[in-house]
């Protein structure tokens, strides 16, 4: 799996059980409570991105399904948004029991559909989707308290379309506070990582959700397009590329829809010559390797002081040669599977581009599995904020490494770019950062750590990267009537 | 602290700027390449350091199966003469070593212990578990260090060391038996003819609140009766206090004492309570010539954590890629299960790195441990639990 020198301490393969999880042979569309075939009967296959073994068939959502769906949650808006907070908080706090009481199977299928370690989706994700529900299931019934007056009212219907990345949080960062607030949604996840939300359906069934409450769409991009653009939406949350959005902005311009954008990033990871260098490595590799790199939020530039670049890439290399990539189910596994072909071809073509523009590559020595999409950890030193690799969003496991000789010029060069979601400022002077932070561009600012999450915290973007705010009080407010 | 430490560096610079000597500069700014150099230049010269890590690698080589071989092959290493050290600058005044040791880079508690616990979730299953738990045992300092110990005590503990498992003599020993100085004679009877080490604490173990010439007396005693290693305590009361040069002369005085034996330094880490104390201590240790770094007495409320082990392993890491010579380290106190030596055996790997994978450069300083190792062993071997009643108590 790695290819380090020989260690006589090599760990032994230790595979999570796919038994824990019955994944069956096709799939419908969740709708009004009910799984249905689309109506065109159209279906596409969900594939491991690790072995390229096809999962599932899965019924392809169209403009008539998109029709129904809407339909549906508007049926079940005047009943839903009627009942008690508290009430609907019930049915959260269910669901997000359920959660945490299969997130076992689900990690294990998130990791199948997806491509990441499971050591993430049994340590991260599963473990914030159950808090995320369980966060706004108590704002429920608190509604009053939130800031926004007295008996803040739902939009009505949601149309929410997810990426891949992480496919069942960022079905719960829609749908938790959706549904809190009183709004009755129709999501479209991913046509490469369905499975996780048709799973929630299920689990909104044994929850005994009324009806059409959650409607689950899986399909491609037209359906995503047929859905915002549907008249009786009343409000669009989006998460994934800085294209699209661009695309839905246009769609919805002139509308009454509410809109949440959340988009791409190009982070920031600076770090000061008097960061705790040991902390500070582990943070870099955090923020850029975590989930194969393909996080909005990710730290993709580094941005260290001249005057230890030589120390901190020296260290850089070392931790990243340690790190194992291999099958996702094995529980020490570092570095899964790119999500699909056409992310690592995407991923490919802008590494090249960066050598071909004269950046230095360094890649961690790992032996790549033959089958399956493999990126190894790459590195590039001697970038400049003209290389395209300091610039555009790669969304894959490459860190471009640039310089900085002052606090000012870290600044300007981090600002220095049209996202403008995260960043990280790494220094054991506690007054460097709050100065620095006061001068960055970005929705998330991380100090000594990187890519931490929590569903108190509210998350989004400046410029490019979007606006809208998901996570916490401030969270609410996209779904309110306010 | 953290303005302190800006402070200090700041005026470091002003100082190079005024008086730069062609000689420092071209120290400062080519040659010398090494980790922290770079925060010190100012202050203190050093001779260039060579890039690649060959020492240690030719030490590897010449490591030979015969352990008082190796011994010597590490004496000759890191009981440099002080003039030839290339830290002579450094411990040249009370100044310069307390401006070293506070340039150090700082330590972010979060961070270390997130990536501790991380570290803690590696799965190690079948063939790796045997590894690790034959290596576990063969790593393990065996200690009796209490007020009843007797010759008796000392003589069980002894025949543990060298037959851990009497249903299995093919069981690796362990790497030493570790006592009181008075008992060293008696230790040294009970695993004689076996390769077992027998480790004495000294200087006033467990506080070490005594005169320097009774500590050194101690030292000698236990060498005297035929320790092989001397586990001492530094004065953890002139740490705290600031007296660095105090701390640092102390473990010169006892290496020097010790002879032939390998020096282990303890640090007490549960009283020196911040990381960033660790590692200035780790440093302190590393520079005056010892040969382990070891956490803790077991004598305190906390002792060897996966967080501070962790940190000293960078510690031992880092000297090695400045200077060539390897360092070993010994976590004492608190790990009492297969699953937490296991997790220690993890942070070594991944950290320090393989060449520390041998009892000649980590050990755990445990007594219940060894006895949770054999009934795994004896799991892994038969496919069944046993009891604390197939393992021997001592």
């Amino acid at each position: 799996m790695t290819s380090r020198k020989p260690n006589p301490f090599e760990y032994a393969p230790a595979p999570e059980s796919r038994a824990v999880v019955d994944i069956a042979p096709s799939y419908g569309l969740f709708i009004d409570g009910e799984f249905t075939e689309a109506a065109d009967g159209k279906v596409f296959k969900t594939v491991s991105p690790s072995t390229e073994e096809v999962l599932s068939e899965v019924a392809r959502a169209g403009e008539a399904d998109v029709e129904r769906a809407v339909k549906a949650a508007r049926k079940a808006f005047d009943k839903w948004s009627a009942l008690p907070g508290a009430e609907r908080g019930k049915y959260l706090f269910r669901i997000a029991r359920i959660i945490q009481e299969r997130s076992r199977e689900l990690a294990v299928l998130e990791t199948l559909d997806n491509g990441k370690p499971i050591k993430e989706t049994r340590d991260a994700d599963l473990p914030l989707v159950a808090a995320h529900f369980f966060y706004y299931a108590g704002w429920a019934d608190k509604l009053d308290h939130a800031g926004y007056g007295p008996n803040p009212q739902p939009l009505g219907v949601a149309g929410q379309v997810i990426p891949w990345n992480f496919p069942l949080l960022m079905l719960a960062w829609k749908i938790a506070p959706a549904l809190a607030t009183g709004n009755t949604v129709v999501l479209k996840p991913a046509e490469t990582t369905p499975l996780s939300a048709l799973f929630f359906a299920d689990i909104c069934r044994q929850a005994g959700l009324p009806k059409g409450v959650v409607n689950i769409l899986p399909g491609y991009g037209d359906a995503g397009a047929a859905l915002t653009a549907h008249p009786d939406v009343n409000k669009v949350a989006f998460t994934g590329s800085t294209a699209v959005g661009k695309q839905i902005a246009r769609a919805l311009a002139g509308t009454d829809k509410k809109l949440t954008l959340e988009l791409g990033g190009k982070g920031a990871n600076i770090v000061f010559d008097d960061a705790p260098i040991d902390q500070a490595v582990e943070g870099i590799v955090g923020g850029i390797f975590f989930n194969q790199g393909q996080v909005c939020c990710a730290g993709s530039r580094l941005l260290v002081q001249e005057s230890i670049q030589d120390e901190l890439l020296d260290s850089l290399k070392r931790r990243l040669s340690t790190l194992r990539l291999g099958d996702p189910l094995d529980k020490n596994t570092d570095i899964g599977a790119i999500n699909s072909a056409e992310q690592l071809a995407r991923i490919t073509a802008l590494v090249d581009t960066g050598e071909a523009e004269g950046a230095e590559r360094w890649s961690a020595p790992c032996e790549l599995p033959s089958t399956g999409y493999w990126f190894a950890p790459t590195l590039f030193t001697g970038v400049t904020q003209a290389h395209t690799v300091a610039r555009d969003e790669i969304f894959g496991p490459v860190l471009s490494v640039l310089t900085f000789r002052t606090p000012d010029e870290a600044v300007a060069k981090a600002n220095n770019t049209p996202y403008g979601l995260s960043a990280g400022i790494w220094t054991e002077k506690g007054s460097r950062i709050l100065a620095v932070a006061n001068k960055l561009r970005a929705g998330v600012i991380w100090s000594n750590t990187f890519n931490k999450f929590d569903p108190t915290s509210p998350f989004g973007g400046y410029k490019e990267s979007g606006f809208g705010r998901e996570g916490g009080r401030h969270g609410l407010e996209a779904y309110l009537d306010v | 602290m953290f303005h302190r430490r800006q402070e200090e560096s700041s005026t470091g610079a002003k100082g190079c700027e005024r008086n730069v000597t062609p000689e420092r500069k071209l120290c400062g700014a080519e040659d010398f390449t090494s980790r922290y150099a770079r925060r010190y230049a100012p202050l203190v010269t050093m001779p260039p350091v060579p890039k690649s890590d060959k020492p240690a690698k030719a030490e590897k080589a010449a490591k030979v199966d015969k352990a008082d071989k190796k011994v010597k092959s590490v004496k000759t290493e890191s009981a440099a003469t002080p003039a030839k050290s290339p830290f002579a600058d450094v411990t040249a005044s009370d100044a310069t070593l307390r401006r070293f040791l506070h340039g150090l880079p700082g330590v972010d508690t979060v961070g270390l212990e997130a990536r501790a616990a991380a570290l803690g979730t590696r799965s190690i299953k079948t063939t790796a578990k045997a590894y690790a738990i034959d290596l576990a045992i063969s790593m393990i300092d065996l200690t009796t260090l209490e007020g009843a110990d007797t010759a008796g005590k000392v003589h069980a503990l002894g025949a543990k060391a060298v037959h851990p498992d009497p249903t299995d003599r093919g069981t690796p020993t362990t790497a030493a038996v570790c006592v009181y100085p008075d008992m060293v004679a008696t230790a040294k009877a009970a695993v004689a003819g076996s390769g077992v080490k027998v480790a004495s604490v000294a200087t006033a173990f467990p506080a070490g609140r005594a005169a320097l010439g009774v500590k050194l007396a101690d030292t000698k005693d236990a060498v005297a009766a035929g320790a092989d290693e001397i586990d001492m305590v530094i004065d953890r009361g002139a740490f705290l206090s600031g007296d660095y040069m105090k701390v640092y002369e102390e473990i010169r005085a006892v290496k020097e004492a010790a002879g032939p034996a390998r020096l282990k330094v303890i640090f007490e880490t549960g009283e020196l309570s911040t990381y960033d104390n660790i590692r200035r201590a780790s440093w302190i240790g590393m520079i005056a010539g010892a040969d382990f770094i070891k956490t803790s007495t077991g004598k305190v409320g906390v002792n060897a954590t996966p967080a501070n082990t962790l940190l000293m392993l960078e510690a031992v890491r880092d000297f090695r890629a400045q200077t060539g010579v390897q360092i070993g380290v010994k976590p004492a106190g608190g790990i009492r299960s297969t699953k937490d030596a296991i997790k220690f055996l993890v942070l070594v790997n991944e950290t320090a790195g393989p060449d520390w994978l041998d009892n000649h450069w980590f050990r755990f300083g445990a007594s219940s441990l060894l006895n949770d190792l054999l009934m795994q062993r004896q799991k892994l071997a038969t496919g069944r639990y046993s009891g604390p009643d197939y393992v021997t108590v001592d």
